[in-house]
């Protein structure tokens, strides 16, 4: 039995599957930063609250049907906000409905985002009347608007992707003390 | 049966109370008095030549704008069609702006409930013997209706719900652990440039 030199010994390669995430071959486990293990994590598995008030709606259920396929980002439509991080608010915000979204919104768990979809709810739109909220950033912070009237697939997927970028670039979320 | 002839028949029945018929692209509307506006669904309900079993609409309208010899301030526009007979009617009833108020019409047709409820809500007509004369789009506390000509397309004031909203979303962002925070439209043209450094 001839022994194994030092030089002969080859470091196992690791796998880099995302951005600062390293996956180790062999064994069950990824190595990279906290931040970025954390950020990868939440970034692959955004599961949005439907908040359909409007035409919007139509196009967020295309968006996650069969042709577009939102399961692919990991995203999966939840009907309840407490399992959710995302709350996509599709349509028009009524001033009746108001007290309702923040509701629901307040139910969520941290980390939560807001998407608001549409020009309605990015800015009021067309309703610049006496029972319209102008923007729902009025109500809830916003971290991405999505303009279009009502927007399609296409542009509900890129808002998510830039979502994605956004949670991607955070630090210390992860902590109270942050 | 034609509209016309509806119309007809129903001015000979009501005389009293007919004002004026109206024909527009084959649509007639028959003008009336609000006072015994009951009876006269009632009569094109029931009469068996006439058979108005199908109540397909209610509205208000502010006639402030309108010409017209016989028009009131606001009227009640009743749309009937009779479903074995396949002909309509419109029925204009006049509501005067110092009262207004006419008697319901659910117990004719149930469905004109909800219906009569918006007409209250938006234009201010109330309907006697309702049974739930409240508002039902907008929230109970709303003070106006919003659909009479002289109400601004923004309102007077707020919704006194939305300032108390937003009063506790100000309290709110104190304990929250959210990075978000609300921006009005000026801050958010502010913040735009830093946000990527």
């Amino acid at each position: 039995m001839g022994e194994i030199k030092e030089s002969e010994i080859q470091e196992p390669a690791l796998i880099e599957i995302a951005d600062g995430v390293k996956k180790i071959p062999g064994i069950n486990a990824v190595l990279g930063p906290l931040n970025m293990l954390v950020n990868w994590g939440r970034a692959g598995s955004i599961w949005p609250m439907t908040f359909g008030l409007a035409c919007c709606a139509i196009e967020m259920m295309d968006t996650g049907a069969s042709t577009n396929d939102l399961d692919r980002f990991g995203i999966i439509f939840r009907a309840s906000p407490r399992q959710a991080d995302l709350m996509i608010v599709a349509g028009t915000l009524s001033k009746k409905m108001a007290p309702l979204l923040r509701r629901v919104y307040d139910q969520m768990p941290e980390p939560r985002y807001v998407l608001a979809m549409g020009s309605c709810a990015c800015s009021g739109g067309v309703f610049n009347s006496y029972a319209v909220t102008q923007g729902v950033d009025t109500i809830v912070p916003v971290d991405v608007y999505v303009p279009g009237c009502p927007p399609r697939p296409a542009a509900l997927m890129q808002g998510l992707i830039k979502m994605q970028e956004k949670i991607l670039q955070e630090q210390y979320r992860w902590s109270l003390w942050r | 049966m034609e509209s016309m002839e509806i119309a007809e028949k129903l001015q000979d029945h009501f005389s009293e109370e007919v004002l004026d018929i109206c024909d527009f692209h084959g649509q007639v509307g028959v003008v009336v008095k609000r006072e015994r506006i009951v009876d006269i669904l009632r009569w094109l309900r029931d009469s068996p030549e006439i058979k108005m079993d199908h109540f397909m609409d209610l509205c208000g309208v502010d006639n402030k704008k309108r010409q017209g010899k016989n028009l009131l301030r606001l009227e009640v526009v009743y749309n009937l069609y009779s479903i074995p007979l396949r002909h309509s009617i419109r029925i204009r009833a006049q509501v005067p702006e110092n009262d207004a108020s006419i008697d319901t019409s659910t117990d004719l047709w149930c469905g004109a409930s909800w219906h009569e409820r918006e007409c209250y809500d938006l234009m201010g007509i109330s309907f006697n013997d309702h049974p739930n004369m409240r508002r039902v789009l907008l929230p109970d506390d709303w003070s106006g209706h919003p659909l009479r000509k002289e109400y601004p397309l923004k309102g007077r004031e707020e919704w006194s719900g939305l300032e108390k909203l937003k009063h506790k979303v100000v309290k709110l962002q104190e304990f929250g652990l959210s990075d978000g925070t609300l921006r009005t439209k000026a801050e958010r043209s502010q913040t735009k440039g830093n946000e990527k450094s």
